[in-house]
């Protein structure tokens, strides 16, 4: 297997539980332990209510397109030999949105991926430590 | 009182300054702001060792600012080079004035960004939080990216179309070719819009602002004084901000309620309405954000910023003639600062081919993160 070139996460003691789980093909999320909010970042400490203290809770990778785009230009090492490819903002059923890429499409073009496509997590494995969170289209 | 208001004792410009746009190598963000700082010193009629506050913004090297330019101010601070804090720098410049710490600031600004390569997006320019573990590895980044992704949110929820960002991109270039200092002096047609290609789909090129070399300086200085200058003053009325930074970078409304935050203060404070308002300029980093702020400060409503667009409305001789000069699009990415002095010089009537009738009341919309409005006016009572 070649080197993978595309950017990595710098994963530290506050991520690394997530990054553990979808080793594991599981998607965990922080979970503020007062007013119950999901976080899409790894601090200790709550946007929503202010109070400190969070734990990693399972979701189940199930949720929506919220809106989309697809890159023409690449602006990491790595990427551009992927161009064009799309990004996602998917919002999970239990209601925090995940910056991903839509895989499993015919061509990876825009319409293919619409605002409200029900979509379902995979998890890609691109070296030993690091597994990433993508989603496909849920097949009906 | 509140830090600025239709009053004669408020804050006026006295001077503006811009250096030329495009690629200038021979010259780096400090000697561009003292390039526009002497431009508008020479517009007020003044020497530098009449200016007592100095705050400079993207000059990161202020130590050679002062030491060239020789100033002792009373106030001398720097802010970053970012443009959703350009309306922040001017209000501190307004706030140090009414406050009577000094008499005369000087707001400066200069950026090379174009001989230095800035990137707007990668891995040395993200924001906030998660960008790296959430983000990049994804491959997402770039405000460009963001505004693709709003726009499509905006397209999906109120049937906005990609002619109606055209529309905007053609009608700053039209303002542009008034403008000899406009980088672009090309006409472009809707149909050249729509072959541009894409860089972050759905938005094209045309749909992107211009990173570029120049520099911005105003003056500003008490109201009372401001009669005693050689141009008309351009007293500022209005200055208010909200941030939404809290939200993210892609908030539910498109920033519509800190705009409306913004606006229940600003025309208030500068005693006028949208009525009374003859010319906009709005921070035009990517088209999509042209129609969220007018939304967001009632110019139309929610949902329909791309009709209001459309038959030319922002165009000189519509409605609301908009970013006169060609606007962070067509003039240069001044990050907010060549706007703000469009403003003045449509409200002091210089601007030749250009020059919006009567533009007595002009007003610069930011639409965010850090939303923020600035009414000039002619007048005060
Ligand atoms: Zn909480």
């Amino acid at each position: 297997m070649s080197e993978y070139r595309k950017p990595l996460p710098p994963i530290n003691h506050l991520s690394r539980p997530f990054w553990e789980a979808t080793k594991q093909g599981r998607l965990i999320l922080p979970r503020c332990n007062h007013c119950g909010t999901f976080h899409t970042y790894f601090e200790p400490w709550c946007s929503t209510c202010g109070e400190e203290g969070v734990h990693f809770e399972e979701l189940s990778g199930r949720g929506k397109i919220w809106t989309n785009c697809r890159f023409h230009r690449s602006y990491f090492s790595g990427m551009e030999e992927s161009l064009p490819y799309n990004v996602a903002m998917v919002e999970l059923d239990e209601g925090p949105r995940l910056m991903t890429n839509i895989v499993g499409l015919e061509h990876g073009t825009l319409d293919e991926m619409p605002i409200g496509m029900e979509v379902e997590a995979v998890f890609e494995s691109v070296t030993d430590e690091v597994t990433l969170v993508k989603f496909r289209p849920v097949r009906k | 009182m509140s830090i600025a208001s239709n009053r004669s004792d408020s804050v006026a410009v006295v001077g503006v300054g811009t250096t030329d746009f495009g690629r200038l190598p021979d010259h780096d963000k400090t000697s561009l702001g003292i390039w526009a700082l002497r431009e508008a010193a020479a517009d007020a009629g003044i020497s530098l060792k009449d200016i007592d506050g100095l705050i400079v913004q993207r000059i990161t090297d202020y130590q050679k600012f002062v030491q060239i330019t020789n100033m002792s101010p009373h106030l001398l601070n720097c802010t970053p080079g970012a443009g959703r804090i350009t309306g922040g720098t001017i209000a501190l410049g307004v706030q140090a004035i009414l406050s009577g710490l000094v008499n005369t600031v000087a707001v400066v600004y200069g950026n090379d960004g174009r001989t230095a390569g800035a990137k707007y997006g990668g891995k040395d320019d993200s924001y906030g939080t998660g960008a790296d573990q959430f983000w990049s590895p994804y491959g997402m980044t770039s405000p460009g990216a963001v505004h693709a992704m709003l726009y499509q949110r905006h397209a999906k929820l109120y049937g906005t179309k990609p002619e109606q960002l055209g529309a905007v991109s053609v009608a700053f270039r039209k303002h542009a070719l008034h403008n000899s200092k406009a980088v672009m002096q090309k006409p472009i047609t809707m149909e050249d819009y729509i072959a541009a290609k894409f860089i972050a789909e759905p938005l094209r090129l045309l749909d992107y602002c211009l990173i570029n070399d120049g520099g911005v300086a105003m003056i500003l200085t008490r109201g009372d004084r401001a009669k005693d200058f050689p141009k008309p003053p351009v007293y500022v009325r209005g200055i208010a901000q909200t941030s939404r930074l809290a939200q993210g970078e892609l908030p539910d409304d498109f920033g519509f309620a800190a705009m409306q935050s913004v606006a229940k203060r600003v025309f208030p404070m500068a005693g006028v309405t949208r009525e009374d308002v003859k010319s906009l300029m709005i921070y035009d980093n990517f088209t999509p954000i042209v129609l969220f702020c007018l939304e967001g400060f009632g110019y139309c409503p929610v949902g329909e910023g791309g009709r209001f667009v459309e038959g030319g409305r922002l165009e000189l001789g519509g409605q609301y003639p908009t970013n006169t000069s060609g606007g962070h699009l067509s003039e240069s990415y001044m990050q907010g600062w060549a706007l703000n002095v469009e403003a003045v010089r449509q409200v002091r009537g210089e601007l030749g081919s250009r020059q919006v009738p009567g533009a007595d009341v002009v007003q610069y919309l930011q639409g965010g993160p850090i939303c923020t409005s600035i009414i000039y006016g002619r007048d005060v009572t």
